[in-house]
């Protein structure tokens, strides 16, 4: 491994390449801040968003409309969402779609020839960000995880980390830093998923950020059981069937009942629904993704039946994540901003799932605002990040933090964190004494993590991934303990209602010992109002 | 699961060890780049489109793999299909001009 290191003083330092922190690093660097991206794979591939598409949030510019998305939202959310706040996803998107398009996305065009600018083509929209990111003249370093954050008392200043293909090592400072790491999902193989491990919220939380609404994790996508694709919509054409070729559930585009279903067997499913040729040919041509790993598996899923697997989707498609304390993005540490799916969503998707199109809209609207936000701040500080007395703070899974000379064994410490977080019979069928038991495992697993991590450029950055992934497993459960009622993606068997007394958010902090603490929100009372109008 | 690397299409511009998220291939002087890493492969397809020469097959399951030969997959058209069934590469026409997905959510019962 080469010891040479690359160092670097720019304003802004984005970590993560996935849409949220592409915009982040375009709007920093179009503020006038010098910008570094890093991303732990190739900022184009890497991510969520890329090798799929996303469906967007967008809502025409009238009031009744979005007024009424809104409320619906609050509602569905179980009233921690924001108002204010999805109107502004809602304003901000439309100008950020009309800045994807001028930057020559291919739009589809109505009759009127009017853009429909509702869905991206991950593909594609990533390879126009990468383009108009350098365009922008942000230094782009693929291949490049950070493993830390640098710090001082005044808060952030920068990161360290390490090129997985050269093995340099590197540090850039600066005054501004962006979280766009992306949630965890606990390398549960789906599409484009494994690259999310939850470093940034380790590494931000070594330095003191909160976390927040990590309970509402509790999200399975269905996918062929032979394949990585999670693209649920598209059962909405298929019926479900036992292993003995009985129907189980037809259309059903929630697809809310497959965990029960297979908590009785395998289940599998056929898409015998798109019942004409011409419908079967729209949809393959709509979702190539979709049918390529059944094609390649030679079946023919408008005919034949094929299994299907519940993939874990963790903080990702959960809405938990780094806290945010103001309009900018900023954290509760000075020079941390925090965008995409690495920060909480609540105020936009409250205790429900983001799904495809409120992440989406908000990786890009949150991208823009803490990539200004962070420009701002970087541009206002009295001096340069390297005259700041800066020092490292990573810890877990880290030489600063072995305390054993015995060796940290990445795979099998992570398959044992696996088998507290990806099984339905404890994450999804919460309950407090299996939720507590699991807990109190994850919790003995902290010993391995302070053992040697190997020198090997893969071994320091996966004995990182491991740490991060205990620990985003360990607040998501205390979490869930902490919240004794049901809630949108929380829900314990002991307690099956809403309570309108927990009307608040969860924030937990801190990595080796966790503590929580409630944050009121502003639409709590409309809650409470509601109920007694019901009980009049 | 990456399956493997065309050695007679590969022509060694290596842009699948640049692109890889998770890092599964390696870089090798005088010869086609390497699977080094297999089972990180997360079964992403980008390494596919990202490969000029449709020399690269990744099996659908990313838990294990198929055994296919490069030969079997040529005859039935699945090397380099994916590429061009979302229209990437040049001259093509990308999926993303199509209206396929606003129509698909007209029709969603949603």
């Amino acid at each position: 491994m080469s010891q040479q290191n690359k160092k670097l003083t720019v304003d802004v330092l984005v970590l993560g390449g996935g849409p949220a922190g592409a915009w982040a690093a375009w709007s920093a660097a179009s503020k006038g801040a010098k910008v570094v991206l890093a991303d732990k794979g190739y900022v184009g591939t890497s991510g969520a968003t890329a090798p799929g598409g996303t469906t967007l949030l967008v809502i025409p510019p009238i009031a009744e409309l979005r007024e009424q998305a809104v409320q619906s939202r609050l509602k569905a959310g179980g009233y921690l969402s924001e108002n204010a706040w999805i109107h502004r996803v809602l304003d901000q998107v439309e100008v950020n779609l009309e800045q994807v398009e001028h930057w020559g996305y291919p739009f589809p065009k109505d009759e009127d020839g009017q853009s429909l600018r509702t869905h991206l083509h991950g593909p594609q929209y990533m390879q126009i960000m990468r383009k108009v990111v350098l365009k922008a003249g942000v230094k782009i370093w693929d291949q490049s995880p950070a493993l830390e954050l640098l710090h001082d008392e005044h808060g952030v200043g920068g990161a360290r980390g390490i090129n997985r293909l050269t093995g340099e090592k590197w540090e850039v400072k600066a005054n501004a830093v962006v979280m766009a790491t992306g949630g965890c999902a606990f390398l549960s193989k789906g599409l484009g998923c494994n690259v999310l491990t939850g470093e940034g919220l380790l590494m931000s939380a070594e330095v003191g950020a909160d976390m927040s609404g990590m309970e509402f994790s509790r999200q399975y996508a269905p996918s062929f059981a032979e394949g990585s694709v999670t693209r649920g919509r598209m059962l909405a054409w298929a019926t479900l069937y036992d292993a003995e070729g009985q129907p189980l559930l037809k259309g059903d585009r929630t697809f809310g009942g497959i965990p029960e279903l297979m908590l009785k067997g395998p289940v599998y499913a056929s898409m015998d629904l798109a019942d004409t040729e011409e419908k079967r040919e729209f949809l393959r041509r709509a979702h190539p993704i979709f049918f390529m790993p059944l094609e390649r598996s030679g079946i023919d899923p408008f005919k034949e039946k094929f299994p299907l697997t519940l993939r874990y989707e963790g903080t990702m498609r959960g809405t938990g994540g780094l806290r945010l304390i103001d309009h900018d993005c900023s954290t509760t540490v000075a020079g941390l901003y925090a965008a995409g799916d690495a920060a909480s969503r609540e105020k936009v998707t409250g205790a429900i799932s983001g799904g495809g199109a409120y992440n989406a809209s908000w990786a890009m609207c949150s991208g823009s605002w803490a990539g200004e936000g962070a420009a701002q701040y970087a541009q206002s500080q009295p001096k340069q990040a390297d005259g700041r007395n800066l020092v490292a703070a990573g810890h877990h899974g880290m030489p600063a933090g072995s305390a054993s000379s015995a060796p940290l064994e990445v795979k099998p410490l992570v398959s044992a964190i696996q088998r507290e977080i990806l099984p339905l019979h404890i994450n999804y069928f919460r309950s407090e004494p299996i939720i507590s038991a699991s807990l109190d495992r994850l919790n003995a697993l902290k010993a391995y993590i302070d053992r040697q991590a190997p020198a090997t450029v893969q071994g320091i950055v996966q004995s990182r991934e491991a740490a991060a992934m205990l620990t985003v497993g360990r607040w998501m459960y205390t979490a869930a303990l902490a919240r004794k009622e049901s809630r949108g993606l929380q829900k314990m068997v002991e307690y099956p209602e809403l309570d309108p007394r927990q009307t608040y958010r969860l924030i937990v902090s801190g990595v080796d010992h966790i503590g929580i603490s409630t944050e009121s929100v502003p639409h709590a009372h409309e809650l409470d109002v509601r109920k007694e109008g019901r009980a009049v | 699961m990456i399956e493997f690397i065309s050695a007679t299409k590969c022509i060694e511009c290596n842009q699948c060890v640049t692109v890889c998220p998770t890092n599964v291939f390696e870089r090798v002087d005088d010869g086609i780049p390497v699977i080094a890493r297999q089972s990180d492969c997360q079964t992403c397809f980008m390494c596919e489109l990202y490969c000029p020469v449709d020399a690269i097959y990744v099996a659908p399951s990313p838990d294990g793999l198929t055994g296919v030969t490069e030969e079997e997959l040529t005859n039935q058209g699945l090397l380099g299909g994916y590429r061009e069934k979302v229209g990437w590469g040049k001259g093509r026409t990308s999926v993303a001009s199509h209206d396929f997905h606003y129509k698909l959510s007209a029709r969603s019962i949603f």
